[in-house]
C-alpha cells in the first residue's frame, strides 16, 4: 500500500469539535436512502467499480473455530480474488484483496500465507469483540499481534464511556492503543450498534480521530445491527469534519452485514459523494466483509459472459 | 474506457433510461389532442410544437383548445354529472382504485414520458412524482369510500375547471382530479402547452379503466385556453396552480361570478437554519430544497437564511456539496438535476441571475460542464443577497437561492416573514422547542422541520397570503370540492344611500341626544371626515351615525394589526371574553331589543337571544375547533393546524343588523383573528350601540373595530388594504364583483354572499373560513 500522504497522528484532545453535535437521525436516513438512488453505475463501470471494491475488502475470518487450514485458505483467495480467465478478460494482470483479517493468535498463520504477496494482515485486539478485558492485557494483546507481524489493528472502543460521555477517558484509552500499535496501522471499531444514536456515532469518531486512529471502522460484526447506510454517512461526515480541521486523512471500514456486490456499489457510491474519489481507494476505504466476494466475483463473470454466473465456479476462500 | 483506468477515475459512466417505448407511443401521436366526452376529437383551432427542453427535438404537437372545445367539454362534464355525484361514494371509490393501480401499472412508461416532455430527472418522476401521483389516487378513493360518512350534508360543487402547471405536471394532475372525482365532482382539465403529454397519458387510463365519459375532460392549450375555461358560465368552481401574476388575471375574471376559486401560486419560501441544526443534514435540505426539479418548484426553499455563528462553516460545506451535483441528460439515472422546461424558461433565470449580481451580488455555481443542446441551467446560489434585491422578492423559479445571515430566532422569523409570499418554510434545528416556535411563528402554509420538500396526498398544502388560498391533500382538500347544498335566497339589495345632510323630516328623537362613534383600538373616536348620516327607523329618522372614510379603516386596520397579541392567547382565554361578552350583552338585553325595535327587525326579542347564545357558541369552539395529525410517512408527526388569518375585514349585511354582525365578529375572534368590522349600513346604530359591550367585556384594545358609513366604499377600502388578509362581505351582487376585484392587491380570499340569510342557527362552516390550515411535518428519530 503506498501512502500519498503522512500518517495520521490525530490532535489533542478537543471535545469542542464534537459536543454540541447532534446529528438528526430522519435526515441521514434520508440522504442514505437518496445516495443509491440518485447514482448508480453501468457496464463496464459498474465492472471497474466492482474490481476497486475487490481491492478494498479485508477478507475476514473472525470465528472461534478457525484454524491454520482455514486461514491460509482464506489467504490463497486473497491473493487471487478472482478467476485467471475472468482478470484477462477485465484487462486486469493484478488484484489482490485489500488485507486478510484474523484474531491475533491466526496473524501468524496469515503472515506465512501471504508473504511475497504485499497483503498486509490485520489483527483484531483488545478483547474483540466485547473489549471488557482489563487495560493491560488489551494492550498487551495488541503487541503481541504486532509482534506476530500484523500490519493492521483493529481494536474496538470500550463502549462503556461513550455511553457515559466519558469522552476524555475515552481518548486516554485509545491513544495508549495507539501507541502501542507502533508502527501498525490502527482501526478503531466503534460497535456502532451498541451507540444506538447516530450522535454518539459522530462523537466517538471524532474523538478516535483525534486519538490517532488511522481508520474509524463500524462495527465488530458481532453486534445485533452492523453497518449501515445512515451510521457510515455519520461516520464518513466526521471524517471530514476532521480533515478539515486537521488536514488529515483517516480511512473508514464499514464491517458486518456488508454481503452483496450491490452493498459494495453503495458504500463505494456514499465514500465518492461524501468523501471524495480518494477515499474509494484501499488505503483510506476497507470493507470488512467475508462473503461478499462471492457475489462480487458472480458479478464481474456475468459481466464478461452475459450469462448469470453460479457460486460453484468460483474458488471458495 | 478500460476498467483499469476507470478504477482509478471511478468515473460513474452513462447509465440511460430507455425511452423507446415511450418515443413509440409520442410517434403515433402526431398531434395531441383534447379527451371530450371520452373521445379523443380532432383538433378544431391551431396546435404548437412540444418540445423536449433537455434537445431541443420536437416531439409532437399539441391543440390549442379553442372557446368551442372548451364549451363542449365543459358541456359534457356537466351531462356526466348527475350520474358521477349520484354513485355511491364506494363505487367512485372504485373507479380512484383502478387509477391508481393502473398509473402504478405503467409507472415507468409515464416516468419517461414526463421527463421526455419537462425536462427533470428521470430519478425525480420515477422516485417522486409518478408515486405521489398513485399515492394520491389511493388516498382519495379512500375519501370517496368515506364521503358519505365523513362528510355529511355536503354535496359535490358540480363542473370543476382545473388549470395545472409545467411543473410537475400529471403530480399537479393527480391533486386537482383526485379530490374533484371522489367528491362526486366532473372537470375540465387544461394542462400546461408546454407539457402535455402525461394528461394525455392519463386521459387513455381513464379510457382503459372504463371511467364514464365526460367525468373528466381534458383541454389542452395555452393561457387563452385557460381563460376560456375560467370564463365559461357553466363552471362552479375554478381550481388552478400556477404564477402569482395568473392568479391575479384569473381572481379578477371570476370576481362576481359567483364561481369557487382556489389558489396555489408562487412562493418565496425561507430555509432557516439555526446555529444548533445539524449542519451536513440542511446542506442536504438545500439540495432537496431549490437544487429539487431545477428549482422549478413553487414551495422551494429559495431564501436560504443562516445564524450568523455558522454561516462560515455552512456555506463552507454548501460550496463543497455544489461541487458534487450532476447536471445532465435527465434520462441518466445519475443525474440531480435535468433541463428546465424551456428556453424561454432559462432565458427569465438567466435575466433574474443577471439582474442578481448587477445588483451587487455574487452568484456561485456548481462547476458543472452543460450539454451544448437543451435548455440547461447550472445550480447555485447568490452570496451577499439583501433583502432589498430583486432576486430576493422575485420568484427565480429556477436552481439558484438566495442568501441571508440572521443573528437571533426573532430576527429569523422577522427576515423570513418579510415577503409578499407565505407557501412554505424549513426549520433546521435540534432545538425542539426553537423549531416549533418559529414553525408557529412564519407565515407558510406548509412548514417542513429539518425535512424540505415532503408531500403526501394525506397532508394539506397550500399558501398564506401571496401565494394563494384553498388546500390540496387530506380533508381540508376534500373541502375544496365540496358545499352545502344551495337554498334559494333573495337577493340582498343596495341600501340606500347616506344622507349626511341635516335631516328635517319625521324623526324619533331621544330625550338626550345619542352620540354614535366609531370604535377603533379601544377607543370611541369621531369619524375621520367629520361627518355623520341620518339613520332612519320604522317610523322615520332615529338618530346619526358617524361616517367613516377610507383613513377610518386605515386607523381601524393599524389599530387590528398592533393587536397581534389576540392570536397568541390561549383559546381559553379567548373563550372566557366571549362568554363574558355574552353575559354583557344580557344585561342590556332590553337596551338591545329596544333598538332593533327602532330599526324595524321583525323579531328583536329573537334576535337579541340569538345573538347571546351566539356568542357562547363562539366561546366554545374556541378551544374545539381543532386541527389534525396526519398518517403520512412512517416516523413523522404532521399536523395542520388552524391558524387565526391575522386582520380580517367584515362587511355585515342589514338584515338581522345586530346578529348579522355578531355572528360574523364572533367565530372570526375566536379563532384568533382581528376584525375590523363595518355595521349594517342602513342599521348602523345597533352596531355602534355594541362596543359599549365591548368595552366592559375585556375585549383587548384593536381586536374588533367596528365603523359605520356606506358599505361599499369602506368594503372597497378593506379588500384593497394590503394588511387584511381575508374578507367577508354580505352585501350586492355588484358589491361582491366590485370586492373580488379589489382584493387582487394581496390575494386576500374572500366570502362574499349576496343573498339575504337566516343567522338563526350558526353556520360551524365560519369557522374554517376564519382560519387557514398550516400543515407541519416534523419527522422524528434519535
Amino acid at each position: 500500500m503506498t501512502h500519498e500522504f503522512p500518517r495520521m497522528t490525530g490532535s489533542a484532545f478537543a471535545p469542542d469539535w464534537f459536543e454540541t453535535m447532534a446529528v438528526n437521525a430522519s435526515a441521514a436516513e434520508r440522504r442514505a436512502a437518496t445516495l443509491t438512488t440518485r447514482r448508480t453505475v453501468k457496464k463496464e463501470f459498474q465492472a471497474a467499480w466492482l474490481a476497486r471494491a475487490i481491492t478494498c475488502i479485508d477478507l475476514t475470518t473472525l470465528a472461534g473455530d478457525d484454524t491454520a487450514g482455514r486461514v491460509q485458505r482464506l489467504c490463497a483467495k486473497a491473493r487471487a480474488p478472482l478467476r485467471g480467465d475472468l482478470m484477462a478478460a477485465l484487462g486486469l494482470d493484478q488484484l489482490t484483496v485489500g488485507a486478510v483479517c484474523v484474531y491475533p493468535t491466526m496473524v501468524s498463520h496469515a503472515v506465512r500465507a501471504l508473504e511475497g504477496s504485499g497483503i498486509p494482515v490485520a489483527s483484531v485486539a483488545t478483547g474483540f469483540p466485547a473489549g471488557l478485558t482489563p487495560l493491560p492485557l488489551r494492550l498487551a494483546e495488541i503487541r503481541y499481534a504486532v509482534e506476530q507481524g500484523a500490519a493492521e489493528i483493529d481494536i474496538v472502543i470500550t463502549r462503556e464511556l461513550v455511553l457515559t460521555g466519558k469522552w476524555q477517558a475515552l481518548y486516554d484509552e485509545i491513544r495508549q492503543m495507539r501507541e502501542a500499535c507502533g508502527p501498525a496501522h490502527m482501526k478503531a471499531i466503534l460497535a456502532t450498534g451498541d451507540l444506538k444514536t447516530l450522535t454518539n456515532v459522530y462523537k466517538a469518531s471524532m474523538v478516535a480521530m483525534q486519538a490517532g486512529s488511522d481508520f474509524i471502522k463500524t462495527s465488530t460484526g458481532k453486534e445485533d445491527v452492523n453497518a449501515t447506510l445512515p451510521v457510515s454517512l455519520t461516520m464518513v461526515r466526521a471524517l471530514r469534519d476532521f480533515r478539515e480541521r486537521t488536514g488529515q486523512w483517516v480511512g473508514f471500514k464499514p464491517a458486518g452485514g456488508l454481503k452483496t456486490a450491490k452493498d459494495a456499489m453503495n458504500w463505494l457510491v456514499l465514500m465518492k459523494e461524501e468523501a471524495d474519489v480518494r477515499w474509494t481507494m484501499p488505503d483510506l476505504f476497507r470493507i470488512g466483509a467475508s462473503s461478499m466476494l462471492g457475489d462480487i466475483e458472480r458479478q464481474l463473470e456475468h459481466y464478461v459472459t452475459g450469462r448469470y454466473s453460479a457460486a460453484n465456479r468460483h474458488a471458495l476462500a | 474506457m478500460k476498467i483499469k483506468d476507470i478504477m482509478q477515475t471511478m468515473a460513474y459512466g452513462p447509465a440511460p433510461e430507455s425511452s423507446a417505448e415511450a418515443r413509440d407511443w409520442i410517434k403515433t401521436r402526431s398531434v395531441i389532442p383534447h379527451f371530450i366526452g371520452g373521445k379523443f376529437p380532432a383538433p378544431e383551432g391551431e396546435t404548437t410544437e412540444v418540445y423536449n427542453p433537455a434537445t431541443d427535438e420536437v416531439l409532437t404537437r399539441v391543440a390549442l383548445g379553442t372557446e368551442a372545445e372548451v364549451d363542449a367539454a365543459v358541456k359534457a362534464a356537466r351531462a356526466a354529472l348527475p350520474k358521477w355525484t349520484a354513485l355511491a361514494g364506494h363505487e367512485r371509490a372504485t373507479y380512484l382504485y383502478a387509477l391508481a393501480r393502473h398509473v402504478q401499472k405503467r409507472e415507468r412508461f409515464l416516468a419517461v414520458l414526463e421527463t421526455l416532455d419537462n425536462g427533470k430527472t428521470i430519478r425525480e418522476t420515477r422516485d417522486i412524482d409518478i408515486p405521489l401521483v398513485a399515492r394520491h389516487f389511493y388516498h382519495h378513493a379512500g375519501w370517496a369510500e368515506m364521503i358519505e360518512s365523513d362528510f355529511p350534508g355536503l354535496s359535490p360543487v358540480g363542473v370543476c375547471g382545473q388549470i395545472i402547471p409545467w411543473n410537475f405536471p400529471l403530480l399537479m394532475l393527480a391533486w386537482k382530479v383526485a379530490p374533484a372525482l371522489a367528491a362526486g365532482n366532473t372537470v375540465v382539465l387544461k394542462p400546461a402547452d408546454l407539457t402535455p403529454l402525461t394528461a394525455m397519458a392519463f386521459a387513455e387510463i381513464c379510457v382503459e379503466i372504463g371511467l364514464p365519459a365526460g367525468v373528466v375532460n381534458i383541454v389542452q392549450g395555452d393561457g387563452a385556453t385557460g381563460a376560456a375555461l375560467a370564463g365559461h358560465s357553466d363552471v362552479n368552481k375554478l381550481a388552478f396552480t400556477g404564477s402569482t401574476d395568473v392568479g391575479r388575471v384569473l381572481r379578477r375574471q371570476l370576481a362576481g361570478s359567483g364561481k369557487r376559486l382556489s389558489l396555489e401560486l408562487g412562493g418565496k419560501s425561507p430555509f432557516i437554519v439555526f446555529e444548533d441544526a445539524d449542519l451536513d443534514a440542511a446542506v442536504e435540505g438545500v439540495v432537496d430544497a431549490i437544487w429539487f426539479n431545477q428549482g422549478e418548484v413553487c414551495c422551494a426553499g429559495s431564501r436560504i437564511l443562516v445564524q450568523e455563528g455558522v454561516a462560515e462553516r455552512f456555506f463552507a460545506k454548501l460550496d463543497a456539496r455544489l461541487q458534487t451535483l450532476r447536471v445532465g441528460d435527465p434520462l441518466d439515472k445519475t443525474m440531480d438535476m435535468g433541463a428546465v422546461v424551456s428556453r424561454k424558461q432559462l432565458a427569465r433565470i438567466t435575466a433574474l441571475l443577471a439582474q442578481g449580481e448587477a445588483e451587487g451580488a455574487t452568484l456561485r455555481r456548481a462547476p458543472v460542464i452543460l450539454p451544448e443542446t437543451g435548455a440547461f441551467c447550472a445550480p447555485g446560489y447568490f452570496s451577499g443577497t439583501a433583502p432589498a434585491h430583486t432576486v430576493s422578492q422575485t420568484e427565480i423559479f429556477g436552481p439558484v437561492a438566495t442568501t441571508l445571515t440572521f443573528r437571533t430566532p426573532d430576527e429569523a422569523v422577522t427576515l423570513a416573514n418579510d415577503t409578499r409570499y407565505g407557501l412554505s418554510a424549513s426549520v433546521w434545528s435540534e432545538n425542539i422547542n426553537r423549531a416549533i416556535e418559529t414553525a408557529a411563528a412564519v407565515k407558510a402554509g406548509v412548514v417542513w422541520i429539518n425535512a424540505t420538500n415532503i408531500f403526501d396526498a394525506g397532508a394539506p398544502f397550500g399558501g398564506m397570503r401571496e401565494s394563494g388560498f384553498g388546500r390540496e391533500g387530506g380533508r381540508l382538500g376534500m373541502l375544496e370540492y365540496l358545499t352545502r347544498p344551495q337554498i334559494a335566497r333573495k337577493p340582498r339589495l343596495e341600501p340606500s344611500a347616506p344622507d349626511i345632510a341635516p335631516f328635517t323630516g319625521k324623526a324619533d328623537r331621544p330625550a338626550i341626544d345619542i352620540t354614535a362613534k366609531l370604535y377603533i383600538g379601544g377607543k370611541q373616536v369621531r369619524a375621520d371626515g367629520g361627518q355623520s348620516y341620518t339613520v332612519m327607523g320604522k317610523n322615520g329618522a332615529i338618530g346619526q351615525a358617524a361616517m367613516a372614510n377610507r383613513k377610518d379603516i386605515r386607523n381601524a386596520v393599524e389599530a387590528a394589526a398592533k393587536a397581534g397579541g389576540w392570536g397568541g392567547v390561549t383559546a381559553h382565554n379567548r373563550a372566557q371574553v366571549l362568554y363574558f361578552l355574552a353575559e354583557n350583552l344580557e344585561q342590556r338585553r332590553a337596551e338591545f331589543v329596544a333598538a332593533l325595535t327602532a330599526a324595524g327587525t321583525p323579531k328583536p326579542g329573537d334576535e337579541v337571544e340569538a345573538a347571546i347564545r351566539r356568542a357562547f357558541w363562539a366561546a366554545a369552539q374556541a378551544d374545539k375547533f381543532d386541527g389534525s395529525v396526519t398518517a403520512t410517512k412512517s416516523r413523522h408527526v404532521t399536523m395542520t393546524v388552524n391558524e387565526p388569518f391575522g386582520v380580517m375585514g367584515i362587511v355585515a349585511p342589514d338584515e338581522a343588523p345586530l346578529l348579522g354582525l355578531l355572528a360574523l365578529i364572533l367565530p372570526a375572534v375566536a379563532m384568533g383573528n382581528r376584525v375590523v368590522a363595518v355595521a349594517s349600513q342602513s342599521h348602523p346604530l345597533v352596531g355602534a350601540r355594541l362596543y359599549q359591550v365591548l368595552e366592559t367585556s375585556d375585549v383587548p384594545a384593536g381586536v374588533i373595530n367596528l365603523v359605520t358609513g356606506e358599505r361599499d366604499v369602506l368594503a372597497k377600502t378593506l379588500a384593497e388594504h394590503d394588511e387584511v388578509a381575508a374578507l367577508w362581505y354580505c352585501g350586492s351582487a355588484s358589491g361582491a364583483a366590485m370586492v373580488e376585484t379589489a382584493s387582487v392587491g394581496n390575494l386576500k380570499p374572500v366570502w362574499a354572499e349576496t343573498g339575504v340569510r337566516d343567522w338563526q342557527t350558526p353556520d360551524p362552516d365560519l369557522l374554517r373560513k376564519a382560519t387557514q390550515g398550516k400543515t407541519i411535518w416534523i419527522p422524528y428519530g434519535a
